[in-house]
């Protein structure tokens, strides 16, 4: 019996030494052929919609990828593979998860979160361990002011989301033969950092035109009412009524809007699409600008997807259920693109020379240019004004990329 | 905040479209609030899950737009759906907690909340939703005042409601029976009241209730999983405000709510809407603290 137990506990210690000495790091960042990234993802919780939106826009680059001939480096070629874990929508979990895939896969090359606040979690722990990530859908600004050398986006940050519609407020002004000073702004924000971050932006245009400032409330994350706030909107008649408030505070606006038949020349919201309010409130949606990252009528174009039109019929056909294309997973598609072309620039598969190649991105894509500033966000993609025009959504702003005429005023559906 | 007071000085007509807004979303507040009430009343139960039990219902209406049937026909089926729901509750999960703990009973509903929320992000997923009831809106006094036919029909049915469980509450047999039972709950065993029945009708009943809540509430606001906290708290500073054992009060202090709610969103801004209303139901106990140290007695 003793010397039964001596030979199970040998040969239990015996395989456990034999397995630590095969599963070296090796393994992780380059599996023969495959090269592995990896990303904490949002699959369940209250960001599971958009976090799902990524990962297939994650996927469908990652095949596109492999199909036309991979990543090629050293001369040779090699297919890339995405390790995901879920999230579940909570900061906390999301560095944890960070962490794994860095100490215990050995992931070299993370693919970012979804939204700002699991971005703010997991950025500190890459840039702890100097593990370059490329995200697509953490938009604050905020994070990229804290010196972070291993972050990089592809995607237009929040200050830039709203900024475009007070510039064309300006512009309507100018047309109507009034003084840019004397357009009445009215802003209703979510007290969230995304939300604050698009106001501070807001801010910073309202201030350099001079305008003025007649109604600022901020609503609180589990406020579903905004009538009181529309009821001073009617008061006090602004020009321009902005409000951002993640996809509850366009469902909202849009249908208090609609019930409280508020009239204000220009209506701005963020979320629109991903609120879907075209489909729930119809008609009364009409002349609501909307901010967008991405747009399939927009003419970028590179030579993985073709042009934006190709990549969001692509997308509808790998993809069950999607009427729109998302810009969520335009953006994930791109960052893939992004590392692919640093890991050809670099030649190597090093995290410092892969970083530097990051640093250095400079693409076109069918999601727009990619060129990152010294604080790792895209400064080269504008964020592009859509309205809704009979249930369209057409680019308007900025004129350089519009297909239609901005319709002004509002008229009260 | 003086430009806003200024505001409805200058404006008579926006005290109205405050005053209007506020009393029928607040008869919506005043159907969960009931229930809890009567929950709380009868069995002493404190529901953390009345907010999730009013999603539910709001989804039942969500689930009928995506049939094209029209929500407010979801009002009877959600009531009915709910009432089984709650039945079961009771018989599986409350019926073990009655008369425990306090702790015990609050873990429970909020156990059960938790896998409510988590059931509806599973099934439907984590976007907001609405169910649009289509209706049109009225302009009054010269269009300065909007009412939606969707929260005046809301009120009007919140309204029936209520009526018909406190005629209920009168009239029926187990409507005296809960009476009974929220009286004395052994003295109505010992008179041949089988409690365990009205306690289970009683939940079922606050779950039906929530249920026709949800539904108003998904066509007049909108609904997401994890919104139903949202309606427990409301539902709660409403019944400690009332104070226990005063049904009627329940609801003229849920319309004062929806009221308040909207004054002070309109003049401190929006960031302080619910706030002011905690802030006013803080300083109420604070004075009924002070008024029972000097009586030496509890104040109703």
């Amino acid at each position: 019996m003793r010397s039964f137990k001596k030979i199970l506990t040998t040969s239990v210690l015996g395989a456990a030494a034999l397995g630590l000495a095969v599963s070296g790091p090796a393994q992780a960042k380059v599996e023969g052929d495959t090269i592995i990234l990896g990303s904490a993802i949002s699959l369940t919780g209250k960001y599971s919609t958009n976090g799902i939106h990524a990962k297939n826009g994650y996927d469908l680059a990652v095949e596109r990828i492999n199909a036309t001939g991979g990543v090629v480096v050293g001369g040779k070629s090699y297919k890339i593979r995405v390790v995901y874990y879920d999230d579940e929508s909570t900061p906390a979990r999301g560095a944890q998860l960070a962490e794994r895939l860095i100490k215990q896969d050995s992931i070299k090359y993370m693919l970012g979160p979804y939204s700002s606040g699991l971005t703010k979690a997991v950025a500190p722990v890459t840039e702890k361990y100097k593990i370059p990530m490329v995200e697509a859908e953490g938009a604050s600004r905020s994070l990229f002011t804290q010196g972070y050398r291993y972050l990089f986006a592809v995607l237009s940050t929040s200050e830039q989301y709203l900024a475009s519609s007070i510039a064309l407020a300006a512009e309507m002004a100018k047309k109507e033969g009034r003084s840019v000073s004397s357009v009445k702004v009215a802003m209703a924000f979510e007290n969230d950092p995304f939300s604050l971050d698009v106001r501070a932006g807001v801010m910073d245009d309202v201030k350099s035109h001079g305008m003025k400032i007649v109604i600022d409330d901020k609503l609180p994350r589990d406020l579903s009412d905004m009538s009181a706030t529309l009821t001073k909107v009617r008061a006090v008649k602004p020009d321009i009524l902005v409000v951002s408030g993640h996809s509850k505070g366009a469902a909202t606006a849009a249908r208090q809007i609609k019930e409280m038949k508020i009239d204000v020349p220009m209506i701005a919201l963020t979320h629109c699409e991903a609120a879907k309010v075209v489909d729930k409130f119809g008609a009364a949606t009409n002349g609501f600008l909307c901010p967008t990252q991405w747009s399939e009528t927009l003419s970028y174009q590179d030579g993985y997807f073709g042009t934006a039109a190709e990549y969001d019929a692509l997308f509808k056909r790998t993809f069950q259920g999607y009427k729109n294309v998302p810009y969520q997973s335009a953006q994930a598609s791109a960052a893939v693109l992004v590392w692919k072309d640093a890991f050809e620039r670099a030649n190597s598969f090093d995290t410092e020379k892969l970083r530097d190649a990051l640093a250095a991105t400079e693409m076109d894509t069918f999601y727009g240019k990619i060129k990152f500033s010294e604080a790792g966000n895209n400064i080269a993609k504008p964020m592009v004004l859509r309205q809704i025009q009979n249930g369209q959504f057409n680019v308007v702003a900025p004129s350089k990329w519009a297909s239609h005429k901005v319709e002004y005023p509002r008229k009260v559906q | 905040m003086l430009d806003n007071l200024n505001l409805l000085i200058q404006a008579p007509v926006l005290n109205i479209q405050l005053l209007l807004d506020g009393v029928l979303i607040g008869s919506i507040f005043a159907l969960a609030a009931y229930g809890l009430a009567l929950v709380w009343g009868v069995m002493n139960v404190k529901n953390l899950a009345q907010g999730d039990f009013v999603i539910m219902g709001g989804y039942i209406a969500y689930w009928f737009t995506k049939q094209d049937i029209h929500p407010i026909l979801a009002l009877p089926v959600a009531a009915v759906l709910m009432f089984g729901f709650g039945w079961a509750c009771y018989r599986f999960i409350i019926r073990r907690v009655i008369g425990k703990d306090l702790f015990i009973s609050l873990l429970a509903t909020f156990g059960l909340a938790l896998v409510v929320q988590q059931l509806l992000n599973l099934i439907f997923g984590s976007e907001v939703q609405t169910a649009d009831a289509g209706f049109k809106t009225r302009f009054l006094f010269d269009g300065q005042v909007t009412v939606s036919d969707t929260k005046f029909i809301a009120l009007l049915l919140a309204g029936a409601l209520a009526a018909s469980v406190v005629v209920f509450m009168k009239r029926s047999r187990m409507g005296q029976s809960i009476r009974a039972t929220a009286q004395d709950a052994r003295a109505a065993r010992v008179l041949g009241v089988n409690t365990d029945r009205v306690y289970a009708f009683t939940f079922a009943l606050n779950a039906a209730i929530c249920g026709a809540a949800g539904v108003l509430i998904s066509m007049i606001w909108n609904i997401q999983p994890y919104y139903g906290i949202v309606h427990s708290i409301r539902s709660f500073i409403i019944v400690v405000f009332t104070g226990l054992g005063n049904l009627p009060g329940v609801i003229v202090t849920a319309l004062g709510l929806g009221v308040a709610e909207q004054f002070s969103g309109f003049v401190l801004g929006a960031e302080l809407q619910v706030a002011s209303v905690v802030c006013m139901l803080v300083l109420v106990l604070i004075w009924r603290q002070i008024q029972q140290a000097r009586l030496r007695q509890v104040v109703e």
